[in-house]
């Protein structure tokens, strides 16, 4: 059982398995960008698993439309951080042990090295060794007394490599734990706000349009904070491409929220407002038609709701405003009286026929398209609605009927038969804002650096040795002089080292070039 | 700001130009190829070396001497003439290549990477460099044939296919990441095009020797698939993070899985596998160059198919 446990161990940290696992995750990623995922774009899952079938519906239950947050996934991402634990906590022991080690000992042949150059020279042992020490200035030494009066030096130099590769491993590591927890407390919230002078306070998820929280977020003690869209601003090119955005907002956080003081930003994008550990993003923006709608009994109720662009170069919008009848208290005749105002709106009208389209994306001539809808608007149904559209259930039940159908102006009205008369007054615009909140982002952010500093030390820096021997000898004539031999390897794959110890060997050996045997050395440039 | 039509219809001249004056360099690179006497040398060489080394020690490659050795036969010295006359030939395209992009950031007041045509462009211009680059230190002007091909084709079908009218840009690119981000990103991924051709090549040298004649020695192409990767990966991924901390302040969020940061860390993936390969027994050599050729085709189809099928938040891909 111990054995076991202690190869599974073995196999799941060496270096083969962390290169399955990489090409897994790999892998496993893919169909995330080529599957509609549902986090991104849930009605294209939906449209996606209705066009499919069995198909669709086996994909799906498999999590492949919610790929990174699936068990797979995270299994393998799990493996993966496991396995890493397990390639660095001994890499980092001996890491630290070489650090206080000693360069190895010189070899007895240092010809058969992948670097080798040897010369003779007049000077003496130690005066060999002496020059050799200045210029392996830098590098880690030592110094050996060998048999019949020769000495050696080993140098290693290039530990920084080790070094870089543990920090980028580490960094990795860190980046994982902070992406993690980031998923535990983040929160994220859709609002829309319109631009005359309204206000979102982030004091609970209900003020939200949409809200998507953190496993541990429950959206209680959310960063207070309040906004107010006092204008927004766009421009246009000629041909109907977005320019410019702006909102002019001001807000209020902290103290300002007892003393009742707003500060002013201009909210665009690329430039969110960061307050108090949150964000605020101008993510879109649109037009919100306003209508007043006359009841009978002589009572009006305007209301201002912001329609959703179907066509971002035109701005063409679609949307429902809906209204309940007011007076009457008796729920089932109330839902005979509902009224909803649904179709386009178009920020500079054309007229094809009868149906209105849009040329421009300012609001140059606005104008709606719109059906009156009168009868049950299934909102007490308890089922929830779109703002942006009437329950079509209703329609086909027959308990919403089309009671007219008009394309109106500003200032132009419809007069139903019962006598009550929808007004349309003009158009707001609302500005689509994002909220925010990722307390981990800036340690991810740190990780990242250090990753990539890490990477580049380490595929920069090149491992390296280098030995020198001195030996006396007594030539021919009777005159004692030295042989002085290096050797050199590199110990990473990385070449381009020839080209240094050369010039290592050249000033060593200098006053005797043409003895050694060279090396072919890289072309200096 | 409008746009300038004269420069920009100079710089659609010198765009067409530079394809021509590579698909130039291309044919006569490929006289080098077919008449030169390149393999057997290169061969030799790492014969040589091999005996010097000895037995057990991790081998490292020589790199070529400072001018190609004396051709032995008068046809062989008029190919090789040819060779240098593409690389001649090959930085003036380059210099064509880079008026092409200038012109278009004049013409258009911004910088001239800001649709599928001008990206693409700035991407190949990054891959020619780095393939001159290398020349400079080894001697194999001689595959430029096989380097040039790829750009050739990239770039007609960003001038054909995806050809856009040079136009302002749109809010969400409004900052100064745009360079930032796309000129780490055009630079990493252009350069590993290179070493993904080069790792194709290696695997022709291991697999089918018979064929490979006329290409240098395994471990050069090996190296040189090697050290280029190596260059580009960090910058490839300072890209990605710029990008990440682009997206923090365009998108609302770092990083939030859109089809194009997906395949952009698979590419990752891919490259850091490679990298480990390396260190793998069993894997270096053919499994490694596989990986590379892998991870450049990622890169590949991450420019194309994820920008024109898949649609993300990228909002050059459409434009
Ligand atoms: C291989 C991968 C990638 C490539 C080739 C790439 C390329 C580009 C290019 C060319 C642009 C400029 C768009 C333009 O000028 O129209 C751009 C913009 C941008 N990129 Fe990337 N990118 C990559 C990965 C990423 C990643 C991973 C992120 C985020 C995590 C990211 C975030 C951004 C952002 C926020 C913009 C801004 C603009 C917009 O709304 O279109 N990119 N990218």
């Amino acid at each position: 059982m111990i054995a076991f446990l202690r190869n599974t161990w073995r196999g799941l940290t060496s270096m083969r398995t962390a290169l399955i696992l990489l090409f897994l995750l790999a892998l496993a990623a893919m169909p995330g960008a080529l599957l509609p995922q549902r986090d991104l774009n849930a009605g294209a899952v939906e449209d996606y698993i209705a066009a499919n079938g069995w198909w669709g519906r086996l994909l799906d239950r498999l999590g492949f439309f919610d790929v990174y947050a699936s068990v797979w996934f995270s299994a393998i991402y799990l493996l993966l951080f496991v396995s890493l634990i397990g390639c660095l906590v001994p890499r980092t022991f001996e890491y630290a042990k070489a650090l206080r080690g000693k360069p190895v000992l010189t070899p007895r042949n240092l010809a058969r090295l992948p670097h080798h150059r040897e010369g003779r020279t007049d000077a003496g042992v130690t005066e060999v060794m002496a020059g050799a020490r200045r210029r392996l200035r830098g590098w880690r030494l030592t110094e050996r007394e060998e048999d019949d009066g020769a000495r050696s030096i080993s140098a290693e130099r290039g530990y920084l490599r080790e070094t870089g590769n543990l920090v980028f491993h580490f960094a990795m590591l860190g980046l994982i734990g902070a992406l993690a927890l980031g998923k535990m407390y983040q929160y994220e919230g859709q609002v829309i706000v319109l631009a005359d002078g309204s206000e979102f306070c982030n004091s609970g998820t209900y003020a939200y349009d949409s809200f998507q929280p953190g496993l541990r977020v429950d959206g209680t003690d959310l960063t207070q904070f309040c906004v107010r869209v006092n204008d927004f601003t766009a421009n246009f090119l000629p041909s109907g491409a977005a320019d410019y955005f702006r909102a002019d907002i001001e807000y209020q956080t902290g103290e300002d929220l007892e003393t009742g003081t707003w500060r002013p930003y201009a909210l665009e994008v690329n430039d969110p407002l960061r307050i108090a550990g949150d964000r605020v993003y101008l993510l879109g923006n649109g037009y919100a038609p306003t209508f007043t709608v006359t009841f009978p009994n002589g009572e009006q109720r305007t209301q201002t709701i912001q329609w959703r662009p179907v066509d971002l170069q035109t701005y063409l919008s679609e949307g429902a405003t809906k209204f309940d009848p007011p007076g009457i208290t008796d729920p089932a005749e109330r839902r005979e009286k509902q009224i909803a105002v649904t179709g386009l709106f178009a920020p500079t009208a054309v007229l094809q026929g009868n149906v209105l389209a849009s040329a421009f994306p300012e609001a140059r001539d606005p104008a709606v398209a719109v059906d009156v809808m009168r009868g049950d608007l299934g909102t007490n149904s308890g089922r929830g609605q779109s703002i942006f559209e009437i329950d079509q259930r209703m329609v086909d039940q027959g308990r919403l009927e089309r009671v007219a159908r008009e394309n109106l102006r500003p200032g132009e009205e419809i007069r139903l038969d019962d006598g009550t008369v929808v007004h349309f007054d003009g158009v707001e615009r609302f500005a689509y804002l994002q909220v925010s909140h990722d307390p981990t982002q800036v340690w991810v952010l740190g990780f990242a650096v250090a990753l990539v500093l890490g990477l580049v030390t380490s595929l920069t820096i090149k491992r390296r040795r280098v030995w020198v021997r001195a030996t006396p000898i007594t030539d021919d004539d009777g005159t004692g002089r030295t042989v002085v031999v290096l050797g050199g390897l590199a110990r990473t794959d990385q070449a381009g080292y020839g080209e240094e110890f050369g010039r290592i060997a050249d000033d060593l050996l200098e006053p005797e070039p043409e003895d050694a045997e060279r090396v072919p050395a890289g072309r200096e440039t | 700001m409008p746009v300038d039509e004269t420069l920009s219809t100079y710089s659609d001249w010198c765009y067409g130009s530079a394809v021509g004056v590579y698909v130039l360099a291309m044919l006569f690179s490929l006289v080098d190829q077919a008449f030169g006497r390149h393999g057997t040398r290169q061969a030799e060489r790492t014969e040589r070396t091999r005996e010097l080394v000895g037995a057990g020690a991790p081998v490292e490659p020589p790199e070529p001497p400072e001018r190609p050795e004396p051709a032995t036969s008068g046809r062989a010295e008029r190919a090789r003439r040819f060779g240098r006359m593409a690389v001649a030939l090959t930085v003036l395209g380059v210099g064509l290549h880079v008026a092409a992009l200038v012109l278009r950031g004049f013409a258009t007041g911004r910088v001239p990477w800001s649709n599928m045509y001008e990206y693409g462009a700035t991407l190949c211009l990054a891959a020619v460099i780095t393939w001159l680059v290398i020349l400079r230190r080894f001697a194999i002007q001689h595959l430029s044939v096989w380097v040039l091909l790829p750009v050739i084709v990239l770039m007609f079908l960003g001038g054909v296919v995806l050809y856009t009218e040079a136009a302002p840009v749109q809010p969400a690119l409004q900052s100064y990441w745009l360079v930032i981000h796309v000129v780490s990103i055009a630079l990493g991924s252009g350069m590993v095009l290179v070493p993904g051709v080069v790792s194709v090549l290696y695997l022709i040298k291991v697999r089918k020797p018979e064929w490979a004649g006329r290409l240098p020695a395994a471990d050069v192409l090996d190296q040189v698939a090697y050290r280029t990767t190596v260059f580009a990966f960090p910058i490839y991924t300072a890209g990605v993070i710029f990008g990440a901390i682009w997206a923090e302040s365009a998108w609302g969020r770092f990083w939030g899985w859109d089809p194009k940061e997906v395949v952009a860390f698979v590419a990752w993936i891919v490259y850091a596998a490679y990298l480990h390969s390396r260190a793998t027994a069993g894997w270096r050599g053919g499994r490694a160059a596989a990986i590379n050729i892998l991870g450049a085709a990622v890169m590949v189809f991450n420019l194309f198919f994820i920008n024109l099928v898949v649609a993300g938040l990228h909002s050059y891909a459409n434009g």
